[in-house]
């Protein structure tokens, strides 16, 4: 997995709340392998009218490059489906910004190297005002946890947990492989102790 | 004497293989549910040259992309692919299949239940979001992306880390027609679809001890739209009468000893949640939603909201263009709002139950709107038959399918138009959900049942 350290990048300030899943990618298009690439469905339905021409969406235009997304409220919220976040990452995200992410989003984008960065609904909103105003790259720190943009700086919140592993770009796999002997002897023990956990065979 | 703890502990304790000193824990997977969804994880698997870890544990339902009608022809390329694909891992890898021709094939979270194979006790997941479902059981479930489901087929296990424990109290019960889908959606709406966030959350009360098994399933299941991690209800005797004589279920002595381990699985006096959260039952009416998110729900004797009124210009943004999306006008009344189509259908409102209550309405009615009824696994399509429901449903005008995600997602192209309003039993009601530019409306099965017989958004009490 990449590591994630620090990012000054363009942002784009998508100021709209409970951005779910299945608009981050239309369920219609999960069925295509990820080697296609992901980045043309990342919000498509907004980016694209039926012909597939583009309606001239911001990330179409002026944020074509972005790699920073700041948006309001419950960001990713609704289907675990983690290819929303193949589409963030293949369209160049590598970074959003907003007050709350949907639980399982979260979990899903920094397993693939992808930073969600919490933020105070006021530091959003300032962040949404200014990028509006000026096309002025933000600097995400991880280590420090901060963002900055010009003169303004705030901070955000990121699980430890989750923040060590961005930094460190580490595989759960290979941490799950030095247990190998206790996931064994935890099996043995819970279907001992408590043989009804086993499915009944036909 | 050990401190007192929630049932969320209990679970959590009984799953922990090791706890890592930043905090998160390795915890033991006892069933995982794979769909043809899960082709991402099985690529991942094959990529690393690595085998499914175990076989015994591991159960695959043929349901997201599956047609509900002319079975089994699947003329769609691309679809038939992702159920072949399925069907191909599930060969080489040595797992239980509930393919498209299964007498049991089903949605995985009605299926499961209905299998035994979801019980009491368990740790529970799968690559959907609505696995929280089956919580109702006791159970620890929750919904995974595909890494994690990856790297659950790998070794049987998941990195967590403890989420925080929330407890629902709904006191009283619920009045004529107020069904457990009204009281997923005013819990919804009155926490916010972020409400929950990442938190365990336990429901008790006497409103919850009354559900059926179905209800329970269905409120567990909506808890996701609310933010939760996972949901549960306690397991008590109504539990225990659904589990016996279930195929996958523990038999005789074994079911015995299992029911006292799980009768365990309480809430001891005396623990404490994070946050509690106390309702009453008596102030739920039918409820349906008028927006974009499950938490724009509304009493349906109310009138949609008026961005003017709202003082924060954020909000005010949100309504009008939720409002915009679904075409309705700042303070409609929702009686008044005419629908296109109906859905009866999806793992929240598909059961046997749900469509008892829809039928009910139905009942000697005719539909003024097409429809179509897609009962949760076929053997509740099978039970709704000898029952005489089908007959009711295609008397009344609507299709009578297979079983399958269906309409709730529209991936295997049962899709609401463009433009078309649907009132439909399902749980999301995201812009462009059940099909591009299509409008959703949340409600109950019998509030379906009353749109479709009315051709607008209706209160069910009203028609008897």
């Amino acid at each position: 997995m990449d590591k994630f350290t620090t990012l000054s990048a363009p942002a784009c300030p998508l100021g709209l709340e409970n951005v779910d899943t299945d608009q981050l990618i239309p369920a219609r298009f999960m069925s295509r392998p990820r080697s296609a690439g992901y980045g043309r469905f990342l919000l498509h339905d907004l980016r694209f009218d039926e012909a597939g021409t583009s309606k001239g969406f911001v990330l179409d235009t002026r944020y074509s490059t972005a790699k920073i997304m700041v948006a309001r409220r419950n960001f990713g919220t609704g289907s675990s489906r983690e290819a929303a976040v193949y589409a963030l990452w293949d369209f160049g995200i590598r970074c959003v910004i907003a007050p709350s992410f949907g639980d399982i989003f979260a979990s899903n984008a920094v397993k693939n190297g992808l930073l969600p960065a919490t933020v105070t609904p006021e530091d959003a909103e300032a962040l949404l005002q200014r990028l509006g105003e000026v096309d002025q790259p933000i600097t995400v720190d991880l280590e420090a946890q901060t963002i900055t943009s010009g003169n303004f700086q705030c901070g955000f919140v990121i699980d430890p947990v989750r923040r060590l592993q961005l930094l460190n770009g580490w595989d759960d796999l290979d941490l799950t492989r030095r247990h190998t002997d206790e996931i064994a002897t935890f099996r043995a023990a819970r279907l001992g102790a408590e043989p009804w956990v086993m499915p009944v065979t036909e | 004497m050990s401190a007192p703890r929630t049932l969320f502990d209990k679970l959590w304790d009984s799953h922990v293989i090791t706890t890592r000193e930043d905090g998160e824990s390795l915890l033991w997977v006892d069933r995982h549910f794979v769909h043809e969804g899960s082709h991402h994880a099985f690529r991942n698997l094959d990529a690393r040259g690595e085998k499914l870890a175990e076989p015994g544990l591991t159960f695959g339902v043929a349901d997201h992309y599956v047609p509900t009608r002319g079975r089994p022809a699947i003329p769609d390329d691309e679809i038939a692919g992702m159920v072949d694909r399925l069907s191909a891992n599930a060969g080489k890898h040595g797992f239980r299949l509930f393919d498209i021709a299964d007498p049991a094939q089903g949605i995985v979270h009605v299926v499961g239940p209905e299998q035994g194979l979801t019980l009491p006790g368990l740790l529970i997941v799968c690559g959907d979001s609505h696995t929280s479902t089956h919580g109702a059981f006791g159970a620890y479930a929750f919904g995974i992306g595909a890494s994690e489901v990856a790297h659950v087929l790998m070794t049987q296990t998941l990195w967590q880390k403890k989420p925080k424990r929330m407890r629902i109290t709904v006191a009283g019960r619920l009045g004529p027609h107020i069904s457990a889908k009204d009281l997923a959606l005013h819990v919804i709406r009155t926490i916010g679809a972020d409400g929950a966030r990442g938190a365990a959350v336990e429901y008790a009360g006497e409103a919850i001890s009354a559900l059926s098994m179905e209800g329970r399933l269905t409120l567990c299941n909506m808890s996701i739209e609310g933010g939760a991690r996972c949901a549960m209800v306690a397991p008590d005797e109504v539990t225990f009468a659904w589990v016996r004589g279930r195929p996958y279920a523990p038999k005789g002595a074994a079911l015995d000893f299992a029911i006292a381990a799980w009768r365990e699985l309480t809430t001891d006096p005396g623990a404490t949640f994070d946050r509690e959260v106390a309702l009453n039952a008596a102030d739920i009416a039918p409820l349906v939603t008028w927006g974009v998110s499950p938490e724009d729900a509304l009493a349906i004797t109310a009138q949609a909201p008026d961005p003017a009124a709202e003082v924060d210009p954020a909000r005010a943004k949100y309504l009008a263009e939720a409002l915009n999306y679904m075409g309705l006008s700042p303070g409609q009344n929702l009686e008044t709002v005419v629908v296109d189509r109906v859905f009866i259908g999806s793992c929240t409102n598909a059961r046997i139950e749900d469509l008892r209550a829809a039928a009910g309405v139905l009942k000697g009615r005719k539909a003024k709107v097409p429809g179509l009824v897609s009962p949760g696994s076929t053997l509740v399509k099978k039970q709704a038959e000898v029952e005489g429901l089908d007959r009711i449903f295609i008397e009344a005008g609507l299709i009578w399918a297979d079983s399958g995600c269906s309409m709730c997602v529209g991936m295997n192209g049962d899709l609401v138009s463009a433009g078309e309003r649907c009132a439909s039993t399902t749980n999301r009601n995201f812009r462009g959900r059940q099909g591009k530019d299509a409008r959703t409306h949340l409600m109950s099965p019998a509030m379906v049942a009353a749109a479709a017989v009315t051709g607008r958004l209706t209160d069910v009490r009203k028609l008897g």
